[in-house]
C-alpha cells in the first residue's frame, strides 16, 4: 500500500526550503529588524510621554502588536508568493514532479520549511530584542511576552498559508505579487475600515456576535485580539472588550481560529496544485 | 523483470481546446534505445509528460513497467526512472554537488555517488560552484547526473543534447551506450534526426499529435517512397519559358523563385525530366539533383508531405 505522505520527502524539501532562506541571509535579515523594532518600542515606546526606558511588559506588547501586525503579514506574504508559481516559471518544477515525490509532499515541505524560516527569525529577532530588559522582567512577562511571539508567528503562518494559496494560483510571478500585496492591503488596511465604518453607518447596531464573527474572518485581527485578552492592563487600554461577546475572548478558541486559517488556504492550495 | 518497459495505448491529450495527442500508440520494449522525433509542437514533450505521470492523459493509458502513470503506486516506479527534461533547469542558488545530492535523497540514492557521478559527467572541477555560473553545455551535464543517479533502468531524455558543444555531445552519447550496455531502457526524443538515426533502435515520428510512423529507420525507408528534388537554376528572363514546359506534366510538383526551378518528383520520373530540361538547353544554367535523405523522410512524415 502506498503511502499517503511520505516524511522524508516532506523533510527534504523543508530541509532546503530552510537551508536556502538562512543562506541568503534572509533569516538573519528579518531577525535584525523585529529585534531592532522590539529594542526601540521596549525603550522608546513611552517617548511621546516625555519618557524613556523601558515601562512593563503589557505597554511594550501593546506597542508591538501595532507594529507585528503590519510587518508579519508584509513578510510572509512575500516569503511565500513565489514558492510554486517561481518554479514554475523557472522551469523547475518540472523535473521536482519527476521525482518520487507527490504534490502534496512538495507543498506540504515547503510550507513547512517557509514557517521554519518565519518562526526562527521571529523567535529569534524578537528574543534578541528584549535581551537588555532581561533583568526587569518577571517569569510572568517572560510568559506573556512569548504568548505574544508565537501569536505572531501563528499570524505569519496563516499569512504564508495565503501566499501559498496565491502562488498555487497565479498563472505568472508578477501577477502573484500583485494579488500578495492587494492582500496585504485588504487585510491590514481595508478590513479594518470597513467593519469600522459599518459599525458607524449602523449606529452601532451591529451586534456584537456578528461584530465579532467577522473579526474572525481576519487574521490580523484574531491576533489582535488574542494579545488584547491575555492581559487586563492591555484590555483596558481598548475599548473593544465591551464589543466582543464573551466566547470570542477565549485564547484557546481564537487560538483554534487562527489554525484553521492556517489549514484552509493550504487545503484549497494542495487540492488547486495541478 | 519480464514487464513491458513502457505501453502507450491510444493516448489522446488535450490542453482547452488544443488537441496536442490524438490516438498515439506505442510500445518500448526491454534494453530498447528508442527515438520520438518530431517537429517542435508535434507533441514530443506532451507525450513525455504523459509517460512520467506528470500530467494526466484526456483518453486511453500509459503503463510504465506495467503500472498504470494514473495509480497511486506509480511513486515506486518513478525511483527507476532518470529524466531530462528539455531544458534542465534547477537550483541556481545551490552548488552542482547540492543539487545533484538534493535529487539522490528524493530517489533515495546514497549521497556518496554524487561525486562520481559528476566527475562521469565531466563536471567534477564544477561540483563546489554554484549552478548560477554554470553554463549551458555544463547544466545540461549535470542535468544528466542528475539522471544517472541510482542506475535508473528506465531513462528519458527530451532534446538532450541541447546546449552541448561536439565534445559535449560525444561525451554524452559515450557515457549513454555504457548505460545501455547494463540494461537500461532509453527514450530520447530529438527534432534532428540526423544525430540520432545512427543511434536508436527504433523510433516514431510524431506528426501534429499522431503517429506518422514507427520502426526501423530501413522500414521507415521502406514504408515511404519520397520525391527527388531537381534543382535547376536558369538564365535571367526565361522563368516563364521553364514554368510552361512543365504545366501539363502530372505528379510533378515545381516552385519557381529567383531563377531558380525546384522540380520534385517521383524518383521513377527523373529521367523523363531530364528529358524535358534538355530541350530547354538555352535556358538552363546548371543542374543538380538531390536524392531523399532521412532527414527528407522525417520532413516528409513530419506533415509536409505525408
Amino acid at each position: 500500500m502506498p503511502k499517503f505522505l511520505d516524511c522524508a520527502q516532506v523533510r527534504i524539501i523543508a530541509g532546503k526550503e530552510f537551508r536556502d532562506r538562512i543562506r541568503n541571509l534572509w533569516v538573519l535579515s528579518v531577525a535584525l529588524i523585529f529585534s531592532l523594532f522590539a529594542l526601540a518600542i521596549a525603550y522608546f515606546g513611552t517617548a511621546q510621554q516625555g519618557t524613556v526606558g523601558f515601562r512593563g511588559i503589557d505597554v511594550t506588547i501593546a506597542s508591538l502588536v501595532s507594529l507585528v501586525i503590519y510587518l508579519v503579514p508584509l513578510i510572509a506574504l512575500i516569503l511565500g508568493y513565489d514558492a510554486v508559481v517561481g518554479e514554475r516559471e523557472r522551469g523547475s518544477m518540472e523535473l521536482l514532479l519527476s521525482m518520487p515525490i507527490t504534490r502534496s509532499e512538495i507543498l506540504l515541505g515547503k510550507y513547512l520549511g517557509l514557517s521554519g524560516a518565519l518562526a526562527v527569525s521571529t523567535l529569534a529577532g524578537f528574543g534578541a530584542g528584549l535581551l537588555p530588559m532581561a533583568s526587569q522582567l518577571s517569569t510572568a512577562d517572560v510568559y506573556h511576552y512569548a504568548g505574544f511571539v508565537l501569536s505572531a508567528i501563528l499570524m505569519g503562518m496563516a499569512f504564508l498559508s495565503l501566499s501559498l494559496l496565491v502562488s498555487v494560483l497565479s498563472t505568472d510571478r508578477m501577477r502573484a505579487s500583485g494579488i500578495a500585496i492587494a492582500l496585504w492591503f485588504f487585510f491590514v488596511l481595508i478590513f479594518d475600515l470597513v467593519l469600522t465604518g459599518a459599525l458607524v453607518v449602523s449606529d452601532g447596531n451591529l451586534g456584537s456576535g456578528v461584530f465579532g464573527a467577522l473579526l474572525m474572518l481576519n487574521p490580523a485581527d484574531i491576533f489582535r485580539l488574542l494579545n488584547i485578552f491575555s492581559s487586563e492592563q492591555v484590555q483596558s487600554m481598548y475599548g473593544l472588550a465591551t464589543v466582543m461577546p464573551e466566547r470570542l475572548t477565549d485564547p484557546v478558541i481564537l487560538t483554534a481560529i487562527m489554525c484553521g486559517w492556517i489549514a484552509a488556504p493550504f487545503l484549497i492550495a494542495r487540492w488547486r496544485f495541478k | 523483470m519480464t514487464s513491458v518497459p513502457i505501453q502507450v495505448n491510444e493516448v489522446t491529450k488535450r490542453f482547452g481546446d488544443v488537441q496536442a495527442l490524438d490516438g498515439v500508440s506505442l510500445t518500448v520494449g526491454q534494453g530498447e534505445m528508442f527515438g520520438l522525433i518530431g517537429h517542435n509542437g508535434a507533441g514530443k514533450s506532451t507525450l513525455f509528460k504523459l509517460m512520467l505521470g506528470l500530467i494526466p492523459v484526456s483518453g486511453g493509458d500509459v503503463r510504465v513497467h506495467g503500472v498504470s502513470t494514473a495509480g497511486a503506486g506509480f511513486r515506486d516506479v518513478r525511483r527507476r526512472i532518470g529524466y531530462l527534461p528539455e531544458n534542465f533547469v534547477t537550483y541556481d542558488n545551490l552548488t552542482g554537488l547540492e543539487v545533484l545530492r538534493l535529487f539522490a535523497d528524493l530517489k533515495r540514492v546514497p549521497r556518496r555517488e554524487c561525486e562520481g557521478l559528476l566527475e562521469r559527467v565531466g563536471l567534477g572541477a564544477a561540483a563546489g560552484r554554484r549552478v548560477r555560473g554554470y553554463s549551458k553545455g555544463m547544466r545540461q551535464r549535470l542535468g544528466f547526473a542528475q539522471v544517472l543517479l541510482g542506475n535508473p533502468d528506465l531513462i528519458f531524455l527530451d532534446e538532450p543534447t541541447n546546449g552541448l558543444d561536439a565534445e559535449g555531445i560525444h561525451d554524452f552519447y559515450r557515457i549513454l551506450r555504457e548505460v545501455q550496455g547494463m540494461g537500461a531502457t532509453i527514450v530520447i526524443t530529438s527534432h534532428i534526426l540526423a544525430e540520432i538515426q545512427e543511434r536508436v533502435d527504433r523510433l516514431v515520428i510524431l506528426s501534429s499529435g499522431r503517429v506518422a510512423a514507427q520502426g526501423t529507420i530501413p522500414q521507415l525507408r521502406a514504408q515511404l517512397v519520397l520525391p527527388s528534388v531537381i534543382e535547376v537554376s536558369l538564365h535571367p528572363g526565361y522563368q516563364q519559358e521553364v514554368h510552361g514546359a512543365f504545366a501539363s506534366a502530372e505528379g510533378l510538383e515545381m516552385r519557381v523563385a529567383d531563377d531558380v526551378a525546384r522540380i520534385s518528383c517521383p524518383p521513377s520520373e527523373k529521367v523523363a525530366v531530364l528529358q524535358v530540361l534538355s530541350t530547354l538547353a538555352h535556358a538552363v544554367r546548371d543542374i543538380s539533383i538531390r536524392e531523399p535523405s532521412l532527414e527528407d523522410l522525417f520532413l516528409g512524415y513530419g506533415g509536409h508531405h505525408a
